[in-house]
């Protein structure tokens, strides 16, 4: 078996995938690594059915399960691929990532359901075939995938509004998971000591609805704008859920696959914590919202002194001006705003000004997802910068437009150590000429923090939807400037 | 322990591999990794070579390759089409 054609297809696939991997890390190479992984995917899949057909000879494999998969399962994510909208690919990153993670279970499941019948009579699954390690990867496969699933559910729940996207925090949060962690642990015993075949197929499917259950109780606690940490997170999940399956199967191919997109989720995660000046922990334990919003409630008092404008007044300070940054936040794809933010970008630079989009890095609901709605409206990808490249600018820039973003240009994070968002890295904006703030009402950001910002001397707000009031100001910049 | 070494291998590959990607592309990063992680459909192939599979491991694997066709599929499409659109500014531009 060891020489058989259909690893060398997979060696040559996993060397396809690195590759991939690299170049999708450039921007320049990212479409052929993307598409280099998808050869390599394909030559995984004619590897497995080589490898299947040759362990198989004359047994005649079922092959219409497993082209009705396939053909059900292609027809969903091409189907779901073409349609999605750019503003929507939070939710689209979360359904992929728990279907990920749901594949591992059931590859799991399967696998125990075609290999348990074969257990020598009176043997346990650790003792008749594979042994401790084989059975740890089991449970922590089903275990992982399963929380990967429905984590990744209410993640998208949060996304779309469908459940709240408060922190839900409840008493015994934390004993209560842990409790079930140590029940997975028991069953664990159970399954590869203690039962035989018929009961360990039933427990196995029992850890399963344990760990769809721990999925929902982990995520359920994190606030909407620790999404991205969250999101990151689960994909790396998903991507560890596979290599343990990749243990359990004894296949080379899916435990460095599995350990890249481990690999690649962590470092992400890693970086949106970082951006939000918050340890992995203090996310993953939950609550931010909640506590936040109980030390400023003492703070709440009102706004003083905050000016407010319209469209017009806006067009009127944009004549003429020689530099603009616009700053998006998730009120920009809530607004579906990012179209018209580009026309008036367009416009102002033919007006010979200089124009350029600052991006947090946690702004918006995902890693990247400023980037990817500014690219769905042809925003030159050189306009897009990156926090600590355009902070400097801010002073010597006439107006900076922040487009539904809050938290992230809050200038508490940087002068008031008693904030809950102290030590946040921020975008600078507070130092330009002039800040308008587009943004429907005063309240506050996700972290249940006031925005000194909003009663700065130079900032004024435009209580508007972001789509609505630059659609405006717009109009009234190409009446006055274009007639 | 042979599969551990490997595994253990990839993640610091890994790590190597990514670190320094510019924040444009973590969202297509992050898309391509989830299409990457449908792999398990070798898993889901390669367990339905036993014959007299009860209905429990046929259900399993349907599920499995199901489940694993959207990730790959949909992944690796939908990450193609937000790089086609990075990619197509410079040229209108």
């Amino acid at each position: 078996m060891g020489g058989a054609w259909f690893h060398v297809a997979y060696l040559v696939a996993i060397v396809l995938f690195i590759f991939g991997i690299k170049r999708l890390g450039k921007v320049r190479t990212a479409k052929s690594g993307n598409r280099l992984a998808a050869l390599a995917m394909l030559l995984v899949v004619i590897g497995a059915v080589g490898e299947l057909d040759a362990r198989s000879p004359g047994q005649g494999v079922d092959w219409s399960w497993i082209i009705a998969g396939a053909v059900v399962g292609g027809a969903i994510g091409a189907f779901a691929a073409k349609k999605v909208q750019m503003t929507e690919m939070p939710e689209m990153v979360a359904l992929f990532n728990g279907s990920g993670g749901a594949a591992s279970v059931f590859v799991v499941l399967a696998f125990l359901a075609t290999r348990l019948p074969d257990l020598p009579e009176g043997a346990s699954l650790a003792r008749g075939m594979g042994g401790w390690d084989t059975t740890l990867a089991l449970a922590l496969s089903i275990l992982v995938g399963g929380v990967t699933l429905t984590g990744s559910v209410v993640a998208y729940a949060k996304l779309s509004g469908k459940v709240t996207s408060d922190a839900v925090v409840y008493n015994l949060q934390h004993p209560i998971n842990g409790a079930l962690i140590l029940v997975a642990l028991g069953l664990t015993v159970l399954i590869g000591w203690v039962l035989g075949p018929d009961a360990a197929m039933m427990v196995s499917v029992i850890l399963a609805l344990l760990a769809l259950g721990l999925g929902v109780l982990l995520v359920l606690p994190i606030g909407g704008a620790d999404m991205p940490v969250v999101i990151s997170l689960l994909n790396s999940y998903s991507g560890i859920a596979a290599a343990m399956t990749g243990f359990v199967l004894k296949s080379p191919v899916l435990i460095v696959s599995g350990a890249l997109v481990g690999a690649s989720g962590l470092i992400l995660t890693n970086i949106m914590c970082k951006a939000m000046n918050r340890s992995l922990l203090s996310v993953l334990l939950g609550g931010f919202g909640q506590t936040a919003g109980a030390a400023s409630s003492e703070d709440a008092r009102e706004y003083s002194d905050v000016k407010s404008v319209g469209p017009e007044e806006l067009a009127m300070m944009l004549e003429g001006v020689s530099s603009v940054i616009f700053v998006p936040g998730y009120g920009l794809a809530v607004a579906q705003a990012q179209h018209v933010t580009r026309e008036l970008g367009d416009f102002l630079e033919a007006q010979g000004a200089q124009v350029k989009y600052a991006i947090h890095p946690v702004a918006g609901r995902m890693p990247g997802h400023m980037n990817v709605l500014l690219a769905e409206a042809s925003v030159p990808y050189e306009q897009l910068v990156e926090m600590d490249e355009i902070n400097p600018e801010f002073k010597t820039t006439d107006v900076v437009i922040v487009l539904g973003a809050n938290d992230v240009v809050n200038p508490a994070a940087l002068d008031d150590p008693q904030s809950p968002l102290a030590g946040m890295p921020i975008l600078n904006v507070h130092e330009a000429r002039q800040v308008i703030v587009v943004k429907r009402s005063l309240s506050p950001g996700y972290a249940g923090v006031r925005n000194p910002l909003f009663e700065a001397d130079n900032a004024h707000m435009l209580f508007s939807d972001a789509k609505v009031a630059l659609q405006e100001t717009l109009n009234e910049l190409k009446e006055t400037v274009g007639a | 322990m042979m599969e551990l070494t490997i595994f253990v291998l990839a993640i610091f590959l890994g790590f190597e591999l990514i670190t320094k990607v510019p924040p444009t592309l973590h969202t297509p990063l992050m898309s391509g990794a989830n299409a990457i992680s449908g792999i398990t459909i070798v898993g889901a192939l390669t367990c339905a070579y036993f014959t007299n599979s009860p209905f429990m491991a046929n259900a399993m694997g349907f599920l499995a390759i199901a489940t694993a066709s959207i990730n790959v599929v949909g992944g690796f499409m939908v990450t193609d089409r937000m790089l086609t659109m990075f990619g197509s500014k410079k040229e209108e531009k």
